[in-house]
């Protein structure tokens, strides 16, 4: 089974989703890396999305403008380190709210035999933050980030 | 209390290793303070104090009416927290699914091909 686990740290305001895949780890870095293919999945139908910039390399950075039945809006970040088929660090942030970013960790892991271990790591600022980020669920494709920004 | 700030006092009062112990001992059966303070090394006063944080969380309560006050775990507050969690997961694994058939589609290549 292939099935996403979530983990909750109790120690640092960080939550993880694990999450293996019948891919080698080369298909599943482009899925994330190249801006055709992230935006193929990372929303759900019915979500325009558009790509103001998607540098993902080290030193790059993004700005993705959405709008969907839920929410429409815009979120930027950079690209701190890349490497190829193994990691992306990152850094995540609606526009409009200040002081609000979170940073983001992929990890890739070749499992041999064409599989894949990604490893999604988020890590913010406080507890609470980190428990409105899970209530907004971000990773269902900001839908519902415009109820975040009001609790923020 | 808003439910996303009940869950917040949740996770905070359960980042506290005793707080989680003294949580998994009244899985078991309701108990006392001084029940609860008997296996560690600290005072009636330091165990009170880490139930309130448990009680404010909506964790455990505690019975008016008895006269020992047994301590009583709120299952219901861990539902809360395992219903977000668990929807929380089920958003990334719809991600992951769309993924999933994505990859399946992708032809065999080098990187950086499918531009």
């Amino acid at each position: 089974m292939n099935e996403a686990q979530v983990i909750v740290d109790d120690k640092v305001p960080v939550v993880r989703i694990i999450r293996e895949f019948d891919a080698p780890v080369a298909k599943v870095f482009r899925a994330h890396v190249e801006p055709e293919l992230f935006a193929k999945w990372n929303w759900p139908d019915g979500y325009s999305v558009r790509f103001d910039q998607y540098d993902c390399r080290t030193g790059g950075a993004y700005r993705i403008a959405m709008s969907g039945p839920e929410m429409q809006g815009s979120v930027h970040g950079s690209f701190h380190d890349v490497i190829t088929n193994e990691l992306i660090v990152q850094t995540f942030a609606p526009d409009g709210v200040a002081d609000f970013v979170v940073l983001e960790k992929h990890r890739f892991e070749d499992l041999g035999d064409g599989r894949t271990r990604l490893t999604a790591q988020s890590l913010v600022e406080s507890f609470e933050h980190r428990d409105s980020f899970i209530d907004a669920g971000l990773l269902e494709g900001y839908a519902r980030l415009d109820q975040l920004l009001e609790e923020l | 209390m808003a439910p996303a700030d009940q869950l917040s006092r949740v996770f905070s009062a359960l980042a506290d290793p005793t707080r989680r112990h003294m949580v998994a001992r009244l899985t078991m059966a309701d108990a006392t303070v001084n029940e609860l303070a008997e296996p560690y090394d600290v005072s009636v006063q330091a165990v009170s104090k880490h139930l309130r944080v448990l009680e404010e969380a909506g964790l455990v309560s505690r019975r008016r009416e008895a006269q020992r006050r047994p301590v009583h775990l709120e299952v219901e507050a861990f539902d809360l927290m395992t219903t977000w969690i668990e929807r929380y997961r089920r958003q990334a694994e719809e991600r992951y699914k769309r993924l999933d058939a994505l990859l399946a589609d992708l032809p065999d290549g080098t990187e950086g091909e499918a531009k």
